[in-house]
């Protein structure tokens, strides 16, 4: 990446050959000679020059999440707070609701529920807007060459910090109600969290470059992710659900339930987050189970063949990606 | 010489859509069949440029020059073919494109340039620079929407080359700014030259082309109609619009992808060519077998032409230029015999120049003739050559009527005419 010359206005006029010190680029005059890297414009992309690419523009990732950010903020007083304020709010209302209103058994349920929307609430933040992003930066996408995948790559990352500071509200609510988590499954949600941002970025991807050529895409995503938050067990528990599919003896509605590459991820964070919490010991819930009783491997095998899963994904994606992007400036 | 960019067989094919059916209701109402038309906006191009040079590509609007263009930068993938290009890339195509107006001039510049693919050191070292050429230093923490379009675009400008890249892509982007920041951007465009660079400009204007090409690629219709030395690939690019009959500089500033409504050409259809220009003669005081003219004599530059069919509104154009086809001169006959109708047979046009001012050189007259709409019926490049010799002590390539007066010290209220010269 780093051919350009430092060369001034002043230097290097004319033919002439300057010595340089070592490690420093070719003199312009040697432009154009066998040591300078090249690159083939043509229909056929090798997956490895494009993952290459997109590393070499990781700066550009940066800057891109950071103006997310800037952008997202700007002109407001508490700028980055919201990101905190809006999941806390949030928070509070499921919690008065589901508690007060609805009667919810869960003990704990804030806990509980905010180990869920970690997960969730980068998911569903990230999807709409990467599905829109290529289109929404149509001037770019149209003028400059550079790895576009870069974009949808940026709202995930843009995600990531909001999971950051979400983190934070959740570290601040532990101390201040006394809870540990479960260090015992720390790997297990460290894991869960490689998964989220993988599985994340292969639909990221897929749906921003799908969006281009059926603008549906980033409107059917919104409405299938409100139908998906109640498919997996975020507000409920999925004990219940499990109880009540082996009673019918629905064993292959609980196989689907499952294959729901969130619902894993969701019941990791529930683990590490939420373990601690020692249902049978509250009067009248001896009974009661909130968590799914897996063991330990049971959590690293589903983790291990989501991350399989999800790597297939990404790979396929990307190749969806590369294979119209050549098409995107003049879609747009 | 090593080969910067290898174009190699290079096609694009675009799909115009009568009606773009962007969402799957419409795609599924019409049978997942949209119907297009299929349109090559580039057909097996090919061509090699050495590095150091610089190219022009030129040619009418819809031709596909910018298509050829953006395949180059990596903006749009052949469709078939491939392009090679040796060394780090920049392509202006737009200046300012991806300005966030919400963020500061300091951010839209590390932003905008590692777009571009400098690095954050990098950018960290051109910094002051930077600011310096945009002329922005007071300005470069507020807000980018607040900027004039004139601040906007220089700042764009002052990123984009700042790349200092082995090979530079410039789409039309020149015009920008006033007058004094233009010329800035062409000291820095030759700069790059005298560097060694590789630039490839895309423009539909020959007198750009002539200024800073080495060499000009024409294109028509998707394919490469010659590669040659400026002054030679003008005169091919000129005879190819008299024979499509299509009038030059025309509006729309955007050539790029078909869909931005720039699908084709807006042909004006010239059936056959109406008006021909036969000959033209440089007419001088010939005597003592003189084949120059002094400086300061008159002269005159007369068109003989023949016309197939009546047309009405003739104009017609004298374009001077010195041997290296720098323009010096070029008016039309529209003041003084405007909206003239020409009968069929044959007739004389005389362009008379009183008192030529050129100084010393070789010069040739190219001659055009439009009709009202503009449809250039025929050009004569080069109509004729004339030389003009400087028997006076001026340099420079006009002699402009000059009195120089000076005031001697304590002779303030008695000035004296010391010389009148040419």
């Amino acid at each position: 990446m780093t051919t350009t010359s430092d060369a001034g206005p002043s230097s290097a006029v004319g033919t002439l050959v300057e010595p340089r010190a070592a490690g420093s680029v070719p003199s312009p005059v040697a432009r154009g000679e066998q040591d300078l890297p090249y690159r083939v414009v043509s229909s056929e992309v090798r997956l490895r020059t494009r993952l290459a690419d997109i590393w070499g523009s990781h700066e550009l990732f940066v800057f891109l999440v950071r103006k997310e950010l800037k952008v997202k903020y700007k002109s407001s007083v508490l700028g980055l707070l919201w990101s905190m304020l809006n999941p806390a709010v949030v928070l509070m209302v499921y919690y008065v609701v589901f508690k007060y209103v609805l009667k919810n058994p869960t003990p704990d349920f804030a806990l509980y529920l905010f180990s869920g929307l970690l997960v969730w609430n980068l998911f569903s933040t990230v999807l709409p807007g990467s599905s829109s992003t290529i289109v929404a930066n149509a001037g770019i996408v149209k003028k400059v060459a550079f790895p576009r995948e870069i974009l949808p790559l940026s709202q995930v990352g843009t995600g990531a910090v909001f999971l950051f500071f979400q983190s934070i509200v959740m570290a601040l609510f532990l101390i201040g109600f006394q809870y540990a988590p479960d260090w015992a499954y720390a790997p297990v949600v460290l894991f869960a969290l490689v998964d989220l941002l993988v599985l994340t970025s292969a639909c990221a991807i897929f749906l921003s470059a799908v969006n281009v050529y059926y603008r549906d895409v980033e409107h059917l995503v919104a409405v299938l992710l409100q139908a998906w938050f109640w498919g997996i067990p975020v507000v409920y528990n999925f004990n219940l659900v499990y109880v009540e599919l082996l009673k019918h003896h629905l064993h292959w509605l609980l196989g689907l339930y499952l294959v729901d590459p969130i619902t894993p991820l969701i019941l990791a964070f529930q683990r590490f987050f939420y373990g601690h919490v020692n249902v049978s010991n509250i009067p009248g819930y001896a009974h009661y189970q909130v968590l799914a009783g897996y063991p330990y491997h049971f959590f690293l095998e589903m983790l291990a063949a989501v991350l399989v899963a999800s790597v297939l994904l990404l790979l396929g994606a990307m190749r969806v990606f590369s294979r119209i992007e050549g098409n995107f400036a003049e879609e747009l | 010489m090593s080969v910067a960019i290898d174009i190699q067989g290079v096609s694009k094919r675009f799909r115009l859509y009568h009606q773009k059916y962007t969402s799957l209701k419409e795609r599924i109402v019409h049978g997942g069949h949209v119907p297009f038309e299929e349109f090559w906006a580039l057909e097996n191009v090919s061509a090699e440029i050495t590095a150091g040079q610089t190219l022009g590509i030129l040619g009418r609007n819809g031709c596909g020059k910018s298509t050829l263009l953006k395949c180059i930068a990596g903006i749009l993938q052949p469709t078939s073919g491939q392009v090679v290009v040796r060394g780090q890339l920049a392509a202006m195509l737009e200046l300012g494109a991806g300005f966030q107006p919400e963020l500061s001039g300091r951010d839209n510049i590390y932003l905008n340039g590692s777009l571009l693919g400098l690095s954050t050191k990098e950018i960290d070292r051109r910094f002051d620079e930077i600011v310096a050429f945009a002329e922005l230093e007071q300005f470069i923490d507020n807000q980018v929407k607040y900027y004039s379009s004139g601040m906007y675009v220089r700042l764009g400008f002052s990123v984009a080359v700042s790349v200092e890249p082995d090979v530079l892509l410039v789409d039309e982007v020149l015009a920008v700014g006033d007058e004094r920041f233009q010329m800035k951007c062409m000291d820095r465009i030759q700069q790059f030259q005298r560097d060694g660079r590789t630039i490839v400009v895309v423009s539909h204007s020959p007198d750009l082309m002539r200024d800073i090409c080495d060499n000009v690629l024409v294109m028509d219709r998707g394919k490469v109609v010659t590669i040659a030395a400026a002054g030679e690939a003008i005169r091919v690019f000129r005879e190819r619009l008299i024979e499509s009959g299509f009038a030059p500089e025309p509006v729309a500033p955007d050539a790029g992808a078909p869909a931005d409504g720039d699908g084709g050409p807006v042909d004006v259809v010239a059936p056959q060519r109406r008006v021909k220009l036969l000959s033209a003669t440089a007419l001088y005081d010939r005597q003592e077998e003189r084949n120059y003219i002094e400086s300061g004599e008159p002269i005159s530059v007369r068109v003989d032409f023949e016309v197939a069919a009546p047309v009405s509104g003739v104009q017609f154009k004298i374009t001077l230029l010195t041997d290296r086809e720098a323009i010096v001169f070029s008016s039309t006959s529209a003041g003084s015999v405007e909206g003239m109708p020409l009968d069929v047979g044959r007739g004389s046009a005389t362009f008379a120049f009183d008192s030529m001012l050129l100084l010393d050189g070789r010069f040739s007259a190219t001659i055009e003739v439009r009709d009202a709409g503009g449809v250039v019926l025929d050009i004569l490049d080069p109509g004729c050559h004339f030389e003009v010799m400087n028997p006076g002590r001026a340099k420079g390539l006009v002699g402009l009527p000059l009195r120089v007066t000076v005031s001697p010290p304590g002779a303030a209220d008695q000035p004296e005419a010391i010389a009148s010269a040419r």
